[in-house]
């Protein structure tokens, strides 16, 4: 790479008392002054979210008002922080439109003060259960009220749309004596 | 009401006068913490403080919003805070001189504003400046008042017994001290200029400002025009007698942890900054008696002509206000300057401003001590 | 009153003399000064009072302990007063009294001659005047004996530097 000497020029008398130099900080600082405040108020004015952005991981439903998470537990095993505690559990056989899912998690954990918000849950989530969503304030006043059970990572999570559609399929696929 | 004021005896009235002044410069000092603030906020693009509301006041349409907006209940909160918070004596420091030590910085902030006149009014065809003591020697008591404002410095930053603070407390004593040389030769000009032969001599501010009010155009222009080194030089020394930013090498946090002050907490620690903040506004207060006009609200427009204007020759309490206001404004302008300048120009190196004191400003004020003599030997011949 | 700042003035110099922390010496020195700076105050000579605390208080005292914390960073304990010293100040002390008994005793001031001394401590001008008409000499030869003073300092301290490397 070619190196290109400059030369240093000496300070002119101008320049050596700073004067012209303050005079000019105090032209910018007084320009910044009476300018228009870039502050966000923040709890009456919300932040655009991104697209992409990765907030406080829910868990989702289907747009069949179905829980899809399986309970496979591969969230838990690939948290690196051990935030994720699930006990998995039986689907009851009274709801028939759960059938075809093979299992549903019992009581579904994250403790959000060990969430560290890398994602890797929803990466790894086979059912796309799990998703890392826009909310990005969590607070409480005990420990207890910062891990977020079950109910709560449905509440946060909502529906999002689903492409596949999985359990409609296997269910057709039943029905139709599991011919692949 | 006057009558029942003038009738009492005369150190009772002292007091009450005292006391006003106190009143009015424990408040300004105050104030002087939230602008800081505001003004930090501003100049960074942000709307500063503008939270903490006390309810029935927010329940005003309009001006209660623009309070809490303006957050003139900060103050509050943060002076309420620092009066009930624990005031810890560390186990390690020297508890007379640390205790004494806050106290020493108020003594000469304080004292000092006494023989600074803040108005004037008047009567018959004398303009009367407004001081609580008027001495003929003025400026002198303000220096050697002022100069004993680096003991608190010194002491608190000695007894805190800790490396920062001691480190912080050297700096000041041998930077206060520098910068007190310049800032005297600096004013010399000035009450050359002022004690013209066949007058009696004063190195009191009155006539300063007295003469800066005179008719014509040399008599009108300030000693901020007339002598603009002098002024610079009188505003470089003040920056740096006060401790502001770029000459706040004392406090410097981020390489003394603030220095003197690191070990104390709550209402010492408070007591520093009204202190602070008092030598601010008695410094602004003397650079404006001295080189911008006093209570004269524009060059070559003195404060009688504006009295004429008004119809106020024969309202000497109306006028006192208006001239108190006038005069006040400035020093806040001046204040609001100190603390754009602590925003613009970063903090010199300890070194930069041992030389700067002794190297430059030095000289400087001594070139221009001899040039005003010779002219104003010239002059009035 | 002026029982008071007489009171500070010696209580300060005993404690200049007595204290064993140098920092307590030089703050004694400091309470010394005021009180002489508040009888100056009290005879009306506002000049002599505000210099006094300008230059001394102000700027001497500062360096005092300025050059203390450069020195020992603790403000050290300084050694015991000895026997010879003491027996000295002792007797000092004692003839002062005596002097100064017998003065008050027997001297006689007349008193004609208090009223005409002029009075040279209201006036600015006249303090000016007297500085450089007739007191001139005394100035100018203090003058160059702290110059003297100032270049010994600096030719001493050079010395030390040279020897140092």
């Amino acid at each position: 790479m070619a190196v290109i000497t400059v030369e240093r020029k000496p300070l002119t008398f101008a320049e050596r008392t700073y004067i012209p130099q303050i005079v000019g900080g105090l032209k910018t600082t007084f320009k910044h002054l009476v300018r228009k405040k870039q502050t966000l108020e923040y709890p009456e004015q919300r932040p655009a979210i991104p697209a992409g952005y990765r907030g406080v991981p829910t868990l989702v439903k289907d747009p069949n008002g179905r829980e899809k998470c399986v309970s496979c537990q591969l969230c838990e095993f690939v948290c690196p922080p051990k935030a994720i505690r699930i006990t998995p559990g039986e689907i009851p056989a009274d709801q028939p439109d759960r059938a075809h899912v093979e299992k549903g998690p019992q009581a579904f954990d994250i403790d959000m003060l060990r969430c560290i918000y890398c994602g890797l849950c929803q990466e790894v989530c086979p059912e796309e259960a799990i998703f890392l969503q826009n909310q990005f304030s969590m607070s409480g006043y005990t420990r207890a009220e910062m891990v977020n059970h079950k109910d709560r990572l449905y509440e946060l999570g909502g529906t999002l749309p689903d492409q596949h559609f999985k359990w409609d399929h296997k269910k057709a696929a039943a029905e139709h004596g599991n011919a692949h | 009401m006057f009558d029942f004021f003038f009738n009492l005896p005369i150190f009772v009235q002292a007091l009450i006068k005292g006391l006003a002044v106190i009143m009015v410069i424990f408040p300004i000092a105050g104030a002087c913490s939230l602008a800081e603030r505001k003004v930090a906020a501003w100049i960074q693009d942000r709307p500063g403080p503008n939270r903490a509301v006390v309810p029935w006041i927010a329940w005003i349409p309009f001006l209660g919003k623009f309070l809490q907006r303006l957050g003139v209940f900060h103050v509050m909160a943060d002076g309420g805070k620092m009066l009930f918070k624990e005031d810890s004596l560390p186990g390690h420091v020297n508890k007379f001189y640390f205790i004494a030590a806050p106290i020493l910085a108020m003594i000469p902030a304080l004292t000092t504003v006494t023989v600074v006149p803040f108005g004037a009014y008047i009567t018959g065809n004398t303009v009367v400046p407004l001081a609580l003591a008027p001495l003929d020697i003025g400026i002198l008591s303000v220096f050697a008042i002022g100069s004993l404002g680096v003991y608190s410095l010194i002491l608190a930053g000695w007894a805190s017994n800790s490396k920062y603070p001691f480190l912080g407390s050297v700096r000041a004593s041998a930077q206060l001290i520098s910068y007190e040389l310049s800032m005297t030769l600096s004013v010399i000009p000035v009450f050359l200029w002022v004690n013209a032969p066949g007058r009696e001599a004063t190195l009191g501010f009155a006539r300063v400002v007295e003469f800066q009010s005179q008719p014509g155009f040399w008599g009108g222009a300030w000693f901020g025009f007339l002598m603009p080194v002098s002024a610079f030089i009188f505003l470089v020394a003040l920056f740096a007698e006060t401790n502001r930013q770029p000459f706040d090498t004392v406090e410097s946090e981020s390489d003394l942890v603030g220095s003197f002050h690191t070990e104390y907490g709550a209402f010492k620690w408070g007591l520093f900054f009204v202190a602070e903040y008092s030598h601010m506004i008695v410094g602004s207060a003397v650079f404006i008696l001295l080189f911008f006009g006093g209570w004269n609200p524009l060059p070559w427009v003195p404060l009688s002509d504006v009295a004429v204007w008004l119809h106020l020759v024969d309202q000497p309490v109306i006028l006192g206000i208006l001239s108190i206001a006038i005069f006040l404004g400035k020093v806040l302008g001046m204040i609001f300057f100190f603390m754009w300048v602590r925003w613009t120009v970063p903090r010199f190196r300890y070194d930069q401003v041992m030389k700067l004191g002794w190297q430059k400003l030095l000289p400087l004020a001594v070139i221009n001590l001899l040039f005003y003599a010779v002219v104003i030997a010239f002059l009035q011949k | 009153m002026f029982n008071l700042f007489a009171l500070l003035v010696v209580f300060g110099a005993i404690g200049v003399v007595v204290s064993k922390n140098v920092v307590h010496g030089a703050m004694s020195l400091l309470v010394s000064l005021l009180g002489v700076t508040g009888l100056f105050v009290l005879l009306d000579a506002y000049l002599l009072a505000f210099v006094l605390l300008l230059v001394y208080a102000g700027a001497v005292v500062a360096l005092f302990l300025f050059i203390v914390m450069l020195l020992d960073t603790h403000g050290d304990q300084r050694p015991g007063v000895k026997h010879l010293p003491l027996i000295a100040s002792v007797i000092t002390g004692a003839l002062v009294v005596v002097g100064a008994a017998s003065f008050i005793m027997h001297a006689r001031l007349p008193e004609p001659i208090l009223a005409n001394v002029p009075v040279v401590g209201d006036s600015l001008k006249h303090y000016a005047y007297q500085l450089f008409t007739t007191y001139l000499l005394p100035v100018q030869v203090i003058g160059f004996l702290l110059l003297i003073a100032m270049i010994g300092v600096i030719v001493l301290s050079r010395k030390h530097e040279e020897a140092a490397s």
